[in-house]
């Protein structure tokens, strides 16, 4: 029997995107020791995907913007499901989370004054995307990577040892979240690499996994998308609420292959990118909501003319909120008006000249020609709906980013609910995980200044080993990837971009089936760099998600944000009042309603009282918000 | 001791190179043209005859500076001598040096011929052949830092080229206002030497490369943005210039020796 | 429309391997990468890949196909001739781990090597001003997504084991270039650093790297030989070391 590989750290932070790392950014500065643990290679992560840029109201191009817009422009977009503190956190520290990647090194595109540029984004009103050409998210990631590694040489010189403080342990899969009583006490897990099992030993964890896409047929998410984290935190009893809300992205491309699922920026469409159907139709102008009509412009001359002149027009329809856009291309593939691979067109190559398209979106343009021989400067892209973003996530407390019911445990960026509400506006991601990243280091280094932890049992270690050790003990059982392959099914088919209470009843039965069968899987091989080892544990997790996703969906009799159900298309007020919250009792998920944390009276008073009559009941508007 | 891709912790495969594109081929070319021209130059050097017929001078031998030069054909007199030590030496070994080294240490040439003539890779994921490998860190690669000066020498050379095709818009007689293909030639070789000088890496440094903020040179950030489109074309300048250059000491050659005969069109 | 594709793949790990042959099956508009998945999904369950985007954004999925570093997810199956078989290894500059997968750490610890951005310290969040055509020579170095294909074949390491103790890399020198011709950057003597210890000068431009770097960055014209005659200024040319004397500037360190 080898030895156990342990560690001891004031806290774990589990996954190394954009959030991870700024919270072990802020735990380090804060003077605690950090474990970074990560499934890929160190900057590697989801974040390096996004596109477009991170929204901060530094109003840098128009100087009417200010957190207040900011705020409001995000309650919208959520349709004020959001969880207000965290939308009015977010507004007001986005600017400082910008400018301080600055002081790390990161070059944003600048404006003629010289300050980091802003562009325009579908629901935000004014230009508040800080950008780096269409790789915004990649600026982010190398930007705190290299920030680590700059504390790490500061380590390195005043005590010789580089990873005094912060370590990268990259390439290790995080299985369990231990508790010693009620309270966090480590984090088990073992290295891809060779399959060896490691101990971490901490009084603090720091959930920062990212998305649960896998979950999906079609996503733009990698294989890491496997909700680890809702999970993992799941079962270590923490909540997940607004589960039922999942972005699909309105333009992925559909086809060919190879790209299928990568998401078209939206910077297209805000670049002048127009969608018809294949009759040809710009059908953008059939689907604008009333509550967004005074916003955009209900004829192609007006919409047209907003790019060059866009105080005195209407913006296009093509930049209305993605969930809108997300519908209204479902529903022209349904009534038959789809190319044959089910999407529709979206084409900039008619509307500007190739060297321009080059120039704003030099990778867009790079990454469709090297992969799959598409040049979006001379011919039209077939997009449709694919999953992208979950806004469910964690349950927590806005300041601190700790997870309600579990002292120890912290959850910050994609994999923390309550943020967005029921959609997630573009760019507001971005900014988030540095927001709450940053928080969640500071929660979890005020924490751990009066809670020293205390070791794991050996109990609890031996449990944790056999649950790894279990694949390996069954011959002849399930096989992960088609269990896999069935659940995605599943999901896309029954719980995807459009819902049914009927549907849904069908694809909780069978998510409940796969999961028992999952009990069974069998794995081929050793523990040596075994993806099919690797992914008996992901599809554990996956099946939580969906599970949670399913139940909480078949609950919500609405249609709101990222949750259409076909049975009951409107928007109810009554609905926006309550969260849907998931927990686990060992067996299964359950969901029950929770009400709504009131918007405080100060916040209230932002918007225009017709505009709330939209979203909210005759009493809340005569209450007029909280205290 | 096996190294490099037979290091004992890398993949085993025993082959140097998966590649199944025809790698060898560009190399191959390389040192045949480069080799060619070396051979061509050398003989032309030590020659020492066939590099003047009025008004053409052959790149070669110009300026012409020791005391056995052809009369008429040292634009900047004749400060040495053509005998040291009782060895007959040829004038164009004064000034070969330049060019040659302005090419020698070239950010262009250096790849072509590490590549073609000391396979330090051969191509790209080809394993070397050499146990050892330093680089430019010490003699007498270091010298390859020196590449600035022999820019400036360059640039001498190219005003001179440049005057010598002025001076051959004459007739023999030596009157003005007279084209000949031999003008034309000469021409086309300054001109190439002109495009290899400005599109050279450490012209683009010395413009405006070494600067730190661009924003506060804009005319020197104008002509780097300029020198930058051409200096994308380097590699091309450097093989056309070498052509031109070699091709227009063939022309002054057969026409001195009398084969040609330099044709005016006016 | 599918067809069957042949190819060999290298298996194995630090102690022995080798390539095996494979047939699979390939749609239109397939990449390598979605190759492999099938060959892993149908015949060879653990075979170790490693692959994150597939949208040659994370630079992941970096290894060896028909001896060339490549993206697998960024080379496209149609590239090759229909009839021919196909050989994918894993990266053969780094020590091999199992399969397709090798042992990278090299690249982080020479990324820890490289002094870190220093901003003025005067400057407080969101005061610093800088003009787009100052920001763009280091913004073509920030698109490197750290896939290590330049890495991987420069000859200096590739062919020399032995070098590695002294030489950065490619991908280091352009985020030395990066940090150089950053317009706010104070530290001053990168360019010293840059020949003295990151081995700047064992490279002899061959530019194998410029030519398999996937998102197109002119490593060797634009960072690396840049990176040479910033060098030369400092330490080879006497006439700008005198220069730099008088006026004060950044000289010899």
């Amino acid at each position: 029997m080898k030895t156990l590989e342990k560690h001891r750290y004031d806290v774990v932070v589990i996954g190394a995107g954009g959030a991870g790392l700024r919270a072990a950014v802020e735990a380090r500065e804060a003077g605690l020791r950090v474990a970074i643990v990560c499934k890929s290679l160190f900057g590697k992560a989801h974040t390096v995907m996004a596109e477009g840029g991170a929204a901060a109201s530094m109003g840098n191009v128009n100087d009417k913007d200010n957190w207040q817009v900011h705020f409001r422009d995000t309650m919208r977009g959520g349709k004020f499901l959001n969880n207000y503190r965290m939308a009015e956190l977010h507004a007001k520290e986005s600017p400082d989370r910008i400018w301080e990647l600055e002081v790390w090194g990161a070059l944003f595109d600048r404006t003629k004054e010289g300050k980091i540029s802003q562009r325009n984004f579908g629901g935000h009103e004014y230009p508040r995307l800080a950008h780096v050409g269409d790789r915004t998210g990649l600026e982010l990631i190398r930007t705190m990577q290299q920030r680590i590694v700059a504390l790490q040489q500061i380590d390195a010189k005043e005590n010789g040892d580089a990873e005094s403080h912060i370590k990268v342990f990259a390439e290790l899969t995080i299985t369990e979240i231990l508790k010693e009583g009620n309270k966090i006490a480590g984090a088990y897990g073992y290295w891809r690499e060779n399959g060896n099992e490691v101990l971490f030993e901490a009084p603090a964890v720091i959930i920062a996994t990212g998305g649960v896409g896998k979950t999906f047929k079609i996503t733009s998410n990698s294989w890491e998308g496997t909700g680890d984290g809702h999970a993992l935190a799941l079962k270590s009893g923490a909540n997940l609420i607004d589960m039922e809300f999942l972005q699909f992205h309105p333009t992925g491309m559909v086809w060919p292959p190879s790209v299928r699922g990568i998401l078209v920026t939206e910077s297209v469409r805000g670049e002048g990118g127009i969608l018809t159907n294949s009759l040809g139709e710009r059908f953008m102008f059939k689907y604008i909501p009333s509550v967004f009509k005074e916003m955009y412009a209900d004829n192609e001359e007006e919409a047209d003319r907003w790019y060059l002149d866009q105080d005195n027009n209407r913006r296009p329809p093509e930049l209305l909120p993605r969930d809108e856009v997300a519908r209204a291309i479902n529903s022209e593939v349904k009534a038959g008006r789809g190319t044959q691979h089910g999407g529709v067109f979206l084409d900039v190559s008619k509307r500007l000249p190739a060297e321009v398209i080059k120039k704003r979106l030099p990778s867009m343009w790079h990454q469709f020609f090297e992969l799959a021989g598409v040049d979006i400067t001379k011919e039209a892209m077939e997009v449709g709906p694919t999953c992208h973003y979950v806004m469910g996530g964690v349950e927590v407390e806005p300041d601190t980013a700790a997870a309600v019911g579990v002292p120890g445990l912290f959850a910050a960026g994609e994999v923390a609910g309550g943020m967005h509400g029921s959609n997630r506006l573009g760019g507001n991601s971005l900014s988030d995980l540095l927001v709450f990243g940053r928080r969640a280091g500071m929660g979890a280094a005020a924490y751990v200044k009066n809670n020293s932890g205390s070791s794991v049992s050996d109990s609890a270690i031996a449990a944790a080993a056999a649950r790894i050790e279990a694949p390996f003990t069954k011959t002849g059982g399930e096989n992960a990837y088609s269990l896999h392959a069935e659940l995605q099914e599943v999901t896309h088919n029954l719980v995807g971009i459009i819902r049914t209470g009927k549907e849904v009843e069908e694809a909780i039965e069978k998510i409940a089936t796969i999961r028992a069968r999952s009990a069974n899987v069998a794995v081929v091989g050793d523990r040596k760099f075994n993806p099919g080892f690797h992914l008996a544990f992901d599809l554990d997790n996956m099946l939580l998600v969906a599970e949670s996703t399913a139940k909480s969906a078949l609950l919500r009799e609405e249609s709101r944000g990222g949750h259409t159900r076909d049975d009951f298309p409107g928007m109810n007020s009554k609905w926006r009042q309550v969260n849907h919250v998931s927990n686990f009792d060992g067996n299964k998920v359950n969901v029950k309603a929770q009400p709504l944390v009131t918007l405080s009276k100060e916040l209230f008073e932002l918007f225009d009282v017709h505009e709330l009559e939209k979203y909210m009941t005759q009493e809340e508007i005569v209450k007029g918000g909280s205290n | 001791m096996a190294t490099g891709v037979f290091s004992s912790s890398r993949a085993k495969i025993k082959e140097r190179t998966l590649r199944t594109d025809r790698w060898w081929l560009q190399p191959a070319i390389t040192f045949t043209v480069l080799f060619s021209f070396v051979i061509y130059a050398t003989f032309r050097a030590f020659e020492n005859k066939y590099y003047f017929a009025e008004p053409l001078i052959s790149p070669f031998y110009s300026p012409c500076l020791t005391t056995a030069c052809i009369e008429g054909s040292s634009l900047l007199g004749q400060p040495f001598n053509n005998k040291y030590f009782g060895i007959g030496i040829s004038p164009a070994l004064f000034i070969l040096i330049f060019p040659l080294g302005f090419r020698m240490t070239c950010y262009y040439y250096r790849k072509a011929y590490y590549r073609s003539f000391w396979f330090s890779p051969p191509a790209c994921a080809v394993a070397e052949p050499h146990e050892k490998y330093t680089g430019e860190t010490r003699a007498p690669l270091i010298i390859q830092n020196a590449h600035r000066w022999f820019f400036y020498a360059g640039l001498v050379f190219n005003v001179i080229l440049t005057y010598d095709a002025i001076l051959a818009l004459r007739n023999p007689e030596k009157q003005w206002g007279h084209l000949s293909v031999g003008t034309l030639v000469l021409l086309f070789s300054a001109s190439m030497l002109w495009m290899y000088s400005l599109s050279c890496h450490t012209c683009r440094h010395t413009i405006g490369g070494r600067l730190k903020h661009f924003s506060k040179h804009p005319i020197r950030y104008k002509a780097w943005t300029w020198v930058s489109i051409l200096n994308h074309k380097h590699p091309t300048f450097a093989w056309i210039s070498l052509f031109a250059v070699a091709f227009a000491d063939i022309y002054v050659r057969q026409v001195a020796s009398g084969a040609w005969t330099n044709f005016y069109l006016f | 429309m599918s067809r069957k594709l042949k190819l060999r793949i290298w298996r194995g790990d630090a102690t022995d391997g080798g390539l095996k042959n494979v047939e699979v099956e390939v749609n239109e508009g397939e990449v390598v990468l979605d190759v492999i998945h099938r060959v892993q999904a149908t015949q060879m369950g653990d075979l170790a890949v490693r692959w994150n985007c597939k949208a040659g954004k994370c630079g992941s999925c970096s290894m060896e196909i028909n001896g060339k570093p490549r993206l697998a997810c960024m080379t496209q199956v149609a590239s090759f001739p229909e009839d021919e078989e196909i050989t994918i290894t894993p990266l053969r500059a780094f020590p091999v781990i199992k399969d397709l997968v090798t042992d990278v750490s090299f690249n982080y610890k020479k990324a820890m090597e490289i002094p870190s951005y220093e901003h003025p310290a005067e400057l407080k969040p969101g005061e610093a001003r800088m003009a787009q055509v100052d920001v763009e020579r280091s913004q073509e170095f920030r698109k490197c997504i750290e896939c290590f294909l330049c890495q991987d074949v420069c000859h200096v390491v590739r062919d020399h084991e032995e070098n590695k103790k002294s030489f950065a890399g490619p991908r280091f020198f352009i985020r030395i270039a990066e940090l150089d011709m950053h317009p706010l950057d104070r530290l001053k003597n990168r360019k010293q650093k840059a020949q003295e210890e990151h081995g700047l000068g064992m490279c002899n431009i061959t530019k194998c790297c410029t030519e398999v770097c996937p998102e197109h960055i002119r490593i060797t014209d634009n960072a690396i030989i840049p990176m040479k005659e910033r060098v030369v200024d400092v330490k080879y040319d006497p006439v700008r070391w005198l220069g730099a004397k008088i006026r004060k500037r950044e000289g010899i360190v």
